[in-house]
């Protein structure tokens, strides 16, 4: 295997915008104008996000109980996210409390989504620039390209442990991508003691994997000097934000239930709330040139798109999350989180990790923690109860967050008394994140191109500065929904009337 | 070893979940690698329109079309990947039948802003801000494609070839596609007719293992899946739970009801029907006994039990409204109104 490809040569432009569309390997679609001022220097830059669906407007109407399949549609690559938020939503709209064995399905579940996604993006979307390089020849920078250069057998491993993730979701979630299992109060199937058997098999298998991934990232990335070089670089690749996630009433981090802490640039606890408080922390900006709204803290308010204390700005997904938790449950996911907190001290840094690239570490700890759980749940005996359905009452107003393997996500459901849904909100982990996405973006474009002087391998670096955070933006453009008071004929296929049917 | 054919793979309004079902084809995967070059795949591969739009016509042997037209960016690459395909598939029920972003056909565009820049109680918009397709910002010029008023299915905008149903296409369909292809490819075999359905004609409940009640069925009660424990053993329908197996074709194995949950039709509708929810009503008709000319409920009864479907629109065309013959009749209701 030949060394990866780090840097190309550049050529001088005259041009005033440069366009990257659409940017690629992200999920979701984005577009990168990024303006050059006379001298041929950054003089701004943008990351659009060209769509819009409205799931906010077309979820109006319908049956709460349905939202958890709807709102998979969100995102095919974290269903699973939405659909665990929004059956908590539902538990919290229902005041239905769900059971100990739900409960445990529903986290084991997770940790299989959790598992095919870190995977997914470690391998297929941020591997080729590591193992082949930013400025490797751009048809050979994906997943294939990596394969090739790391051999098959190690890519028929990647398959086969994201394929276990994926078949976790389905035994216990019905379906992999789309699961359909989630009731408020519980969960609509028992599993018998060979699909745990089964499962906790493929869990062993994928720790296993965990500790591979590690090593990896060790050998290829943190080894390289060169790349240390990209992942240090602070003008391209450094923010000071502030940072949300998920943690346990130990601050560990979890992905399925718990209270969500926010820290500062020095990381200092600003607020820990409950999911039924997210209106007094978080609000969303709107931007004229892109479709996807602005999250920012609401007591900091909003600056634009500047880093610190003063900017609103906060970060989740990975690398929030392990800015604002105190370790992990679990023992090697606990030792390398300790092994990053060593390197980053060395490197005299105190306080939350603000190196953007540093994502990528934190998602593989992420994947270690993710498959070590998977295990403990799997390996417990219990989870084949028949104990799977919690009382439920007259459904009302309720929140449901989780962690998504992108980083916080909101669900907000009103109903009336029949069950239908009459208002909803949705805040999803990329959106999150999208205000510090388009930060990095601007940084990082200003920081490599001068001069005028641009290259493929100098632009996909500038993509390097959006990718680590993984985004999606398939969930973040969720915004439509349904007609509040409909009446509609319904007509056979040959237009004679059936029926009137009406939703109000 | 021969040129390897081209493949492109797109998502127009769609959730990824069928770039991922792509990926769940596993250890398949590696058989496309061995006769396939991807030529463009956003999720996953680096090219870019551009790039594209610069091949001659019909260069690319198979673009697979997923997601469903909601803006001018997708019908825009809709175009150009049908001028650059000799073969173009909907892949997935939104670009099909306009899947669950099609739901949005209940409402409009100026709605749908309204919801989601003003409305909704994070939103922080004094002014009302909206995206806008041209913007002029201290630097330059931006643009974005334009939010149309309704979501459009893929052959609404351009000539489809094949139809894979699914929300996603399930692991079984996807080989059946790859392998007809490469047996084109390295063979010559016939492609299947133009237009064809990539699935099975049966319905659901044909492939469904539950146990129906075979005589006499009848639904006494409407149920929603929360309010009662149903038993993993018998038809879901028979126990009052609206599953629209009978109308909805057969092909993913029957996941939802193997899970104790009912079927919202993410396959569409079966070969002989066009509208989805129509099609379910007149199967739940017999079963309320209301085609029988012996019937024993009242008129009267029948409506109530249809009123217990709280929400006909998200039961009955969770993934088909862009096709359903519903779109029209909301769109005329629309007219009237304004
Ligand atoms: S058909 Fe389903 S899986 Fe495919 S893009 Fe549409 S919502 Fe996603
Ligand atoms: S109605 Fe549903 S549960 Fe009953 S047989 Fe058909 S698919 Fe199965
Ligand atoms: S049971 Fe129905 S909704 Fe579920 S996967 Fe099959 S066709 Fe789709
Ligand atoms: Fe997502």
């Amino acid at each position: 295997m030949s060394g990866p490809i780090i840097n190309d040569t550049p050529t001088k432009t005259t041009e005033k915008k440069i366009t990257i569309d659409p940017i690629t390997r992200l999920e979701g679609h984005g577009k990168i104008e990024i303006f050059l001022n006379d001298e041929g220097n950054v003089a701004n830059a943008y990351l659009q996000v060209p769509e819009l669906r409205g799931f906010e407007r077309f979820c109006i109407g319908r049956h709460v109980q349905e939202l958890p399949v709807l709102t998979n549609r969100l995102c095919g690559v974290c269903p699973a996210a939405h659909h665990i938020a929004s059956t908590k939503a539902l538990d919290a709209v229902f005041d239905a409390k769900p059971t100990e064995t739900a409960k445990k399905l529903r986290e084991l579940f997770y940790m299989g989504q959790y598992t095919h996604s870190h995977i997914a993006h470690f391998y297929a979307l941020a591997a080729p620039d590591f193992v082949l390089g930013p400025s490797a020849p751009s048809n050979k920078r994906n997943v294939l390209g990596v394969v090739d250069a790391v051999g098959v057998d190690i890519g028929a491993e990647v398959i086969k442990h994201r394929s276990y993730g994926q078949k976790v979701q389905e035994i216990v979630g019905g379906r992999a991508t789309h699961p359909c299992f989630g009731l408020p109060g519980g969960v609509s199937k028992q599993i018998s003691e060979e699909e745990r058997a089964q499962m906790e098999e493929m869990a062993k298998s994928c720790v296993e994997f965990g500790k591979f991934t590690i090593k990896l990232l060790h050998d290829v990335v943190l080894a390289n000097q060169d790349y240390m070089g990209l992942v240090l670089n602070q003008d391209a690749y450094y923010l000071e934000t502030y940072y949300m996630g998920m943690v346990d009433s130990d601050n560990k981090t979890n992905f399925y239930d718990g209270d969500i802490r926010v820290v500062d640039q020095e990381g200092k606890e600003v607020v820990k709330y409950k999911p039924s408080e997210y209106l007094d922390v978080i609000a969303e900006h709107v931007e004229p040139w892109t479709y996807m709204k602005m999250p920012f803290l609401k007591q900091v308010g909003w600056t634009g798109f500047t880093a610190g204390p003063s900017s609103g700005i906060y970060r989740v997904g990975p690398l929030g999350r392990i800015n604002v938790c105190e370790g992990y449950t679990t023992p090697l996911a606990q030792a390398e989180y300790e092994a990053l907190a060593k390197t980053v001290k060395d490197l005299g840094v105190t306080g939350p990790v603000h190196h953007t690239l540093a994502f990528h570490w934190a998602r593989v700890i992420e994947l270690q923690y993710a498959t070590e759980r998977m295990l403990e749940l799997a390996s417990d005996k219990s989870i084949t109860s028949d104990d799977i359905r919690g009382e439920v009452n007259e459904p009302t107003e309720g929140v449901g967050i989780c962690e998504a393997p992108r980083g916080t996500l909101i669900h907000h459901y009103a109903s009336d008394k029949d069950g239908l849904c009459t208002k909803i909100n949705m805040i999803v982990a990329t959106t999150n994140n999208y205000a510090a996405i388009n930060t990095s973006v601007i940084q990082a474009a200003k920081a490599l191109i001068k001069n005028g002087e641009v290259s493929p391998g100098l632009l996909n670096k500038v993509e390097m500065a959006f990718r680590c955070y993984d985004p999606c933006n398939s969930c973040g453009t969720h915004a439509l929904n349904g007609s509040p008071a409909l009446e509609v004929n319904v007509r056979r296929a040959d237009g004679s009337k059936l029926d009137t049917l009406r939703n109000f | 070893m021969a040129d390897k054919i081209k493949i492109a793979q797109y998502w127009g309004a769609g959730c990824g979940g069928c770039d991922v079902a792509l990926l769940d084809i596993d250890a398949k995967i590696l058989d496309v690698h061995a006769i396939a070059e991807v030529v463009f795949w956003p999720i996953g591969f680096d090219g870019k329109l551009s790039e594209i739009e610069a091949m001659p016509d019909k260069s690319i042997t198979v673009s697979f079309y997923n997601g469903a037209i909601r803006n001018s960016e997708n019908e825009h690459v809709a175009k150009v990947l049908r001028e650059k395909s000799a073969v173009m598939i909907a892949f997935g029920s939104c670009a099909c039948f306009g899947g669950t972003p099609g739901l949005a056909n209940v409402t409009n565009k100026k709605e749908v802003f309204q919801t989601v820049y003003k409305d909704t109680a994070s939103t922080d918009n004094p002014d009302f801000v909206t995206p806008q397709t041209q913007l002029k910002v201290p630097e330059g010029e931006l643009d974005l494609p334009e939010f149309y008023d309704s979501v459009k299915t893929l052959d609404e905008v351009v000539d489809v070839d094949y139809f894979m149903p699914g929300c996603p296409p399930t692991v079984n369909l996807i080989a059946l596609a790859v392998d007809a292809v490469a047996k084109h490819v390295t063979e010559g075999a016939d492609l299947p007719p133009k237009g064809a359905v990539i699935a099975s004609d049966k319905t659901l409940c044909d492939e469904c293992d539950r146990e129906r009640v075979e005589t006499g069925r009848r639904i006494e009660k409407i149920y929603q899946s929360y309010e009662i424990k149903a038993d993993p053993k018998k038809c879901l329908l028979d126990q009052g739970i609206i599953c629209i197996g009978p109308a909805t074709r057969a092909g993913c194995g029957s996941m939802c009801p193997k899970a104790n949950m009912p079927c919202r039709g993410c396959m569409g509708p079966t070969k002989a029907v066009m509208d989805h929810g129509g099609s379910m009503l007149s199967a739940l008709s017999s079963l309320l006994n209301i085609t029988d000319s012996e019937s024993k409920l009242s008129e009267e009864q029948i409506m109530e039990l249809m009123m217990q479907v709280k929400d006909p629109l998200g039961t009955f065309y969770a993934f088909t409204l862009p096709k359903s013959l519903l779109k029209r009749t909301v769109t005329e209701k629309r007219k009237r109104k304004g």
